[in-house]
């Protein structure tokens, strides 16, 4: 992701990232980012909270006329109800929880597999 | 409390188990910086997702290096979005509420509100768990740069998962 924004912003085109982990951000350092201190999966709010949505949303685009400095990060306030899930994300112990690498396509649903199969069938 | 520290979890995690480390990007420069051409309020958003989202009926990524994108049309409904990403742990909430990764709802209201000037006609997706910087290089990023550049778009909201 910073890659893609650190490639854009040389383009001429103005990024902003917004993401929740913090230290992959400092690391790629991309123009503009946003940080907000939920779980990875969230990183534009929480689950069936419109309003939580659109404040994350509203917040990360001013920043695009706030931030003046490269690699400036945003810590925006967040108040996830619990902290969690801070333990296993952060546990230096544990499984290996990425999925099988292969080329088959993952889809969600078999419903999602008929219909995209139906479709380049038509294609 | 303190922000999770993700690399040395999982680095140290992948270590116990035996396993290569992940290969972060590590910037070794200050990036570039591109001042706005004009105010927020004119300006035409891009939005880049690496969440893996696709549209039901679209192709789902696979997870050796899909370097592929999708094209979410800022109108699709949003029980319409699905999700496939390496990680699919991180995933519980967003197949559930896919605008906690991709708030297609907000997005919407930020433009008939006039917060930005408009939206790009649809949404970039990838499969943000490339392995290869290369891949990500020679691949993916001229498919989301040919891609805004057609949408016009003047500025672009990068959203990691």
């Amino acid at each position: 992701m910073s890659l893609a924004a650190r490639h854009l912003e040389a383009l001429g085109i103005p990024t902003l990232c917004l993401g929740s982990a913090l230290d992959i951000l400092e690391a790629g350092a991309p123009p503009r980012a946003v940080f907000v201190d939920y779980p990875l999966g969230h990183s534009t709010g929480k689950p069936f909270d419109r309003a939580d949505q659109a404040r994350v949303l509203r917040a990360a685009l001013s920043a695009f006329e706030t931030i003046k400095s490269p690699g400036t990060i945003v810590h925006l306030s967040s108040d996830w109800p619990d902290d969690g899930w801070r333990e296993a994300a952060g546990s230096t112990r544990g499984d290996d929880t990425r999925m099988p690498r292969d080329t088959t396509p993952q889809y969600q649903t078999d419903e999602d597999r008929r219909l995209a199969e139906a479709s380049l069938m038509r294609s | 409390m303190a922000p999770v520290r993700y690399i040395d979890a999982i680095t140290q995690r992948y270590a116990s188990l035996g396993y290569a480390p992940y290969r972060w990007y590590v910037a070794d420069d200050k990036p570039s910086f591109a001042p706005l051409k004009k105010p927020l309020s004119q300006s035409r958003l891009g939005v880049l997702t690496t969440s893996g989202c696709y549209v039901a009926g679209q192709v789902a990524y696979h997870y050796k290096d899909d370097a592929s994108i999708r094209l979410i049309p800022m109108d699709t409904p949003v029980d319409r979005l699905r999700f496939a990403h390496i990680t699919e742990n991180y995933l519980v909430d967003a197949r559930r509420d896919p605008e906690c990764l991709v708030p297609l709802t907000a997005l919407r209201a930020v433009r008939d509100e006039g917060v930005v000037g408009a939206l790009g006609d649809a949404a970039i997706s990838c499969m943000g768990g490339i392995y290869s910087q290369r891949r990500v290089r020679e691949e993916l990023i001229p498919q989301v740069e040919g891609t805004f550049k057609q949408q016009q778009v003047d500025i672009a909201l990068l959203v990691p998962m």
